[in-house]
């Protein structure tokens, strides 16, 4: 495969650009083995001295977006923003700020969208009342549905002859199948 | 039994009309894009700042000097991909000299920012060293590059995330740069 390669490219029969290719490729495969484990040995641990605040700084950092990565929290994120931001609030913690403190100082900085559980304000009405309006609009048509149907019953409709026998064949039918199987 | 049909033909078209509201959200949130994200610094003053320059130590950068001027401060680093991009249209809007342009060097070494303005130019008056990223935080910096207008009074008025484009330089900082000045 090399040679047919080789030949293709019209190069010559000394020059051997194959070696450094596939040395770069060897050398990328052990990075990628190497790589997670020398990333690992770099982390370093950053954690605080005072076990209980840790625990309130991850409870803390739970219900808030990293924005560099934004599907992750704070608490579960390694971007260096989210690292930052842990000890950022870490220290407000040292400091004695509550937890509403804490949030105020970091909603002015980005924005409510860093918050998991959205404030109540005007702009995020619909987003906390909208499934209840939803299922109230639900709950009403299936109630007005109903009561029409309730309103006007059926009429009585009467089978001739032919399609009462046909009926019944039909149901015989269906009988002897279920006492078969 | 035509009666009651006709009246409730109307609700059977509910479940697709409610379908057809969702898929016109959805297919909006196509064109969205989620990092832009407002930032809440519009229209309030700009965190104040003392840093370090990036070129000396020891000489302090107050971003209270600039009070009384329109500029712009755009947070850079040596190793954000999207600033390399972007530096080039600094560097030629800061020949046009219509603003300032402060640089925030963000979580950088002095020696890759340096190397990076010397072989790249240098379009800042001066680039603030924001070696922690404290300074970074305070703006709400979250994807370098981000850039901010602040007006006279040191109020911020626009926002860009990620890389200053001609189209937007044209279109929109300028028209408020003179809109500012005036």
């Amino acid at each position: 495969m090399n040679d047919i390669a080789r030949d293709a490219g019209g190069r010559g029969r000394g020059w051997a650009p194959w070696a450094g290719v596939r040395g770069a490729w060897l050398l990328a495969a052990w990075l990628c083995v190497l790589a997670p484990g020398l990333a690992a040995a770099k982390e370093a641990p950053e954690v605080g001295d005072d076990p209980a605040a840790e625990r309130h700084m991850l409870t803390l950092a739970a219900e808030l977006r990293c924005l560099q990565c934004q599907n992750q929290t704070l608490a579960d994120s390694n971007a260096p923003l989210a690292v930052d931001l842990r000890q950022e609030i870490r220290e407000l913690i040292a400091k004695g700020q509550t937890d509403a403190q804490i949030k105020a100082y970091l909603g002015a900085r980005y924005g409510d969208f860093v918050f998991y559980r959205p404030p109540l304000q005007s702009n995020t009405l619909l987003l906390w009342f909208g499934p209840a309006l939803v299922l109230v609009a639900g709950m009403s048509a299936l109630y007005i549905t109903l009561k029409r149907r309730l309103a006007q019953p059926e009429a009585p409709r009467d089978l001739s002859d032919a399609e009462a026998r046909r009926a019944q064949h039909l149901l015989d039918d269906d009988a002897e199948e279920g006492s078969l199987s | 039994m035509s009666a009651p049909k006709r009246s409730s033909s109307f609700f059977f078209l509910l479940p697709l009309l409610g379908f057809l509201a969702i898929a016109g959200f959805l297919l909006k949130g196509l064109w969205l894009d989620p990092r832009e994200i407002p930032s809440p610094l519009i229209d309030k003053p700009a965190p104040a700042f003392r840093l370090e320059s990036l070129d000396a130590p020891g000489r302090v950068i107050d971003s209270k000097d600039m009070l009384g001027k329109v500029w712009l401060l755009n947070t850079w680093a040596s190793w954000c991909v999207s600033c390399r991009e972007e530096h080039p249209v600094l560097v030629d809007f800061a020949r046009t000299a219509a603003v300032p342009i402060v640089g925030l060097n963000y979580k950088d070494t002095r020696v890759d920012g340096m190397r990076w303005l010397a072989q790249f130019g240098n379009p800042y008056v001066v680039s603030a060293f924001d070696e922690a990223g404290r300074v970074g935080i305070d703006y709400g910096v979250y994807a370098v590059p981000e850039t901010f207008l602040i007006d006279k009074q040191g109020v911020v008025r626009f926002k860009q995330i990620g890389p200053v484009t001609p189209e937007l330089l044209h279109d929109t900082l300028l028209p408020l740069i003179q809109r500012l000045n005036a």
